[in-house]
């Protein structure tokens, strides 16, 4: 079988490309009022929100800044901020 | 170096790993559809064989040489998703191999009710064990938000723009889980990204079920509908408030759950947040426009009894 | 064991002992007995296959094309309008290099519609990627299918191979053939084992987005393929003499081409017909022969640079046009003369469209308008009241 270029591709390897990159917000996550509901961790479209007991956090290498988990949280945890690089 | 600043440590990396679409795709920022097949996949497991149709999701997360999917997966072209999916199914028989893997096939509006409802429609009728996912984002997104038979009602689309002589789409959305349940399959859902945990239950429930099982998911689009990215969910949310998008399930051809509106929104809530649907604010006569799509609206909740 | 069977028949028989895991196919004359034979071989458990009966030729492509992907064996068989309507799926399995087998009962297209046999389907879609040989008889044409999935599930080759014969005539005509044994196939034919398919034991993603920066590579290697599968070709023919002790094989067959002024090139059945003429020729004392095609993709221009190099005459007759420019076998077979050192007549003639009968009369006459002058592209037995003649 010819090597699988051009045809076929390893799985996950989309992660070699940081979409973060393309950011201008970013969220913070202020781990004040957090109770652990999880809401921001599966409304992430790209999936790259973590954490557990009430500390969560975005992949900054992938987060894209799109803000749905601000607009989601239900506590107002996270705030949207233009990105200062 | 905060914790909630910079790269994270590894344990957390492989929870990123577990997920079966790993970031890194290049859909847009907020993009509903990435959202839905994310928590479809994650759903579903690794045990899966899964098909793609040409559209937003095979081009946002193939780009060679890599790829987000971490399950075997295979695109071959615009209309024959499920065709393909038939062909793994019954390779799976004929191979011995039926307990190694559950075939999903995924296909957007455009390639599941207007150029694949063929390969679709067979597929159904074969009664092949198949779910069938059709990410709904109403429009032919990829290809630069054209319209499609999912297009809803007055809709802007770029091939049916509003204008001097047009208020946009003049039909309302082809009802696909109505088409599917005719062909007589166990299970057919509709869903919405704005409900995760219904999806998930959804998911769960059909790849449960031996047979063609067809899932639709209601995901917004922030570039085609015009909406800040960080209101997908708010979007979708009051698409089903509003009546317009109703989530129900169908149990040989019988409803058997209806998620009811727990607090009805005016259509014009709905239509408001989204650019495609800016005409109907303005252009002269946009009043009777509104009360028509508020008559659809109340005509959706009358008939499935959202309320 | 001989028997006399239809064409059709003959095929299923053959596509029966090389074991395909997936059947799918939808019907379309001349190719249906091919397909009902096999669906009743199936519903008597003589055929351990999934029959898939699909809602369309495009549908029934696109099954086997997932049925290869997942490793399992598989096949259909079209024509004509079918498999002009499987044409994009046709590209798709040539690009991802699965080795699946397509008879093609060749025949004419639409518009008008016409039932009967010409060539310009297969022509049509010589572009794909696809190997494609054809068939002289019906022996031959079910003895190519099993060498068919040899060649093509090589793992060099990796590619998919469409058999085609001439629709009715060879699909409906009764021939004695000699059946094939499961056990002989089974040794000639081992099961499939691709290297990578669907599986979750080793996730890959197939049919990708390849950018300007991968996907002329990927052209580039599918061309050295086809191009390698020449070998190929002729070495499974050679493996199915040891087996089987008939040789049905190579990219061309050389009919008495020993000292032959004038060599008529054709595919298909039509060779037949002309085997016999060129018979008769030579007992008259004439040196004429045959190069009969046998492999259209890969175009095995050498061979037939070959074989044509000594002759003065060369007459191609073929039953397929490109529209607007000339015969599609003429023209390749002047490309593969272009330049060399010998330089035959080359005249091409346009026969047989839509199941219009060759007869050896006809041939005779092409026979001599070759060796009289270069004929470019001309109609055989036009009638000239159909053509606004007086």
């Amino acid at each position: 079988m010819p090597k699988p270029e051009g045809t076929v591709s390893r799985p996950g390897s989309s992660m070699a490309y940081k979409t973060g990159a393309w950011r201008t917000k970013k969220p913070v996550f202020k781990q004040v009022k957090c109770n652990d509901c999880r809401i921001c961790v599966a409304v992430c479209p790209d999936g790259v929100i973590f954490g557990a007991n009430k500390k969560y956090w975005a992949d900054l290498d992938y987060c894209k800044g799109c803000g749905i988990c601000v607009e989601e949280c239900p506590l107002k945890d996270i705030e949207l901020i233009v990105e200062v690089k | 170096m905060a914790k909630n600043e910079l790269t994270i440590e590894k344990k957390e990396k492989e929870e990123i790993l577990e997920s079966q679409l790993a970031p890194g795709h290049k859909a847009c920022t907020g993009c509903g559809l990435a959202l839905a097949a994310r928590t479809v996949m994650n759903t579903a497991g690794k045990d899966v064989i899964v098909t793609a149709a040409t559209g937003c999701l095979e081009v946002f997360s193939t780009s060679y040489p890599q790829s987000a999917w971490k399950m075997p997966w295979i695109h071959s072209l615009f209309e024959n998703s499920a065709a393909v999916a038939a062909g793994i199914e019954v390779a799976l028989k004929a191979l011995g191999r039926e307990k190694e893997a559950k075939v999903i096939a995924q296909g957007g509006d455009g390639a599941t009710a207007d150029i694949g409802i063929g390969c679709l429609s067979g597929m159904f009728e074969r009664g092949h064990n198949i779910l069938y996912v059709c990410y709904d984002n109403e429009a032919y997104m990829n290809t630069g938000v054209q319209r499609s038979g999912l297009t809803p009602f007055e809709a802007w689309t770029s091939t049916s723009p509003s204008g001097k002589v047009s208020w946009g789409n003049p039909t309302e959305k082809k009802n696909m889980p109505a088409i599917a349940a005719a062909h007589g399959i166990p299970y057919v859902a509709t869903a919405s990204v704005a409900y995760l945990k219904d999806l998930e239950k959804k998911v769960k429930k059909a790849l449960e079920i031996i047979g063609p099982k067809y899932l639709q998911i209601h995901a917004p689009c922030p570039l085609g509908w015009a909406h800040e990215p960080y209101d997908t969910i708010k979007v979708a949310k009051l698409a089903v408030q509003t009546g317009l998008i109703p989530i129900y399930e169908m149990e040989n051809g019988v409803i058997t759950s209806v998620r009811k509106i727990t607090k009805k929104a005016p259509v014009e809530e709905y239509l408001k947040l989204q650019g495609r649907f800016k005409h109907l604010f303005r252009k002269p006569g946009f009043e009777e426009e509104l009360k028509r799509i508020q008559a659809m609206a109340d005509a959706t909740i009358k008939k499935f009894n959202l309320m | 064991m001989k028997k006399v069977i239809e064409g059709s028949m003959a095929v299923a028989e053959a596509v029966k002992v090389c074991r395909p895991h997936v059947i799918s196919a939808y019907p379309i004359t001349p190719q249906t007995h091919i397909v009902e034979n096999l669906s009743q071989f199936v519903a008597d458990g003589d055929l351990k296959s999934q029959f898939v009966n699909v809602e369309s030729e495009f549908g029934a492509a696109s099954v086997i094309l997932g049925a290869s992907a997942t490793g399992a064996r598989a096949y259909s068989t079209t024509t004509s309008q079918g498999l002009l309507l499987m044409i994009e799926v046709l590209f798709n399995i040539a690009g991802l290099r699965f080795p699946v087998v397509i008879t093609c009962a060749n025949r004419a297209v639409s518009a008008p519609i016409n039932i009967w046999n010409d060539q310009q389907d297969a022509m049509t879609v010589r572009d794909s990627g696809w190997i494609m040989l054809f068939a002289e008889d019906n022996q031959e044409a079910a003895d190519m299918h099993l060498q068919a999935f040899k060649i093509g599930e090589h793992p060099e080759i990796m590619l998919p191979v469409m058999v085609n014969m001439d629709g009715f005539i060879l699909t409906h005509a009764f021939e004695p053939i000699e059946f094939i044994d499961q056990k002989m196939a089974d040794e000639f034919l081992p099961p499939f084992k691709p290297e990578l398919y669907l599986t979750p034991k080793n996730p890959l993603t197939f049919g990708v987005l390849a950018e300007p920066d991968w996907y002329m590579e990927t052209r580039y290697r599918l061309q050295k393929a086809i191009e390698a599968s020449s070998d190929m070709i002729e070495e499974v023919a050679d493996q199915f003499k040891k087996t089987f002790g008939r040789y049905q094989g190579g990219l061309v067959e050389k009919y008495r081409l020993e000292g032959a002024e004038t060599v008529i090139v054709s595919m298909g059945s039509v060779v037949g017909t002309i085997k016999e003429v060129v018979d008769e020729l030579r007992d008259k004392g004439k040196k004429v022969g045959v190069l009969k095609i046998r492999a259209f993709r890969p175009f095995p221009k050498e061979a037939i640079y070959d074989a044509l190099k000594n002759v003065k005459n060369v007459i191609v007759i073929e039953k397929a046009i490109s529209l607007g420019a000339t015969g599609i076998l003429y023209d390749e077979i002047k490309a593969a003369l272009y330049g060399k050192p010998s330089q035959p007549k080359i005249s091409g003639f346009i026969a047989g469209l839509g199941g219009r009968d060759i007869p050896k009369e006809s041939i005779m006459k092409v026979i001599e308008k070759g060796e009289a002058g270069i004929s470019d592209n001309v109609f055989v037995d036009l009638k000239e009241n159909l053509i606004g003649g007086k």
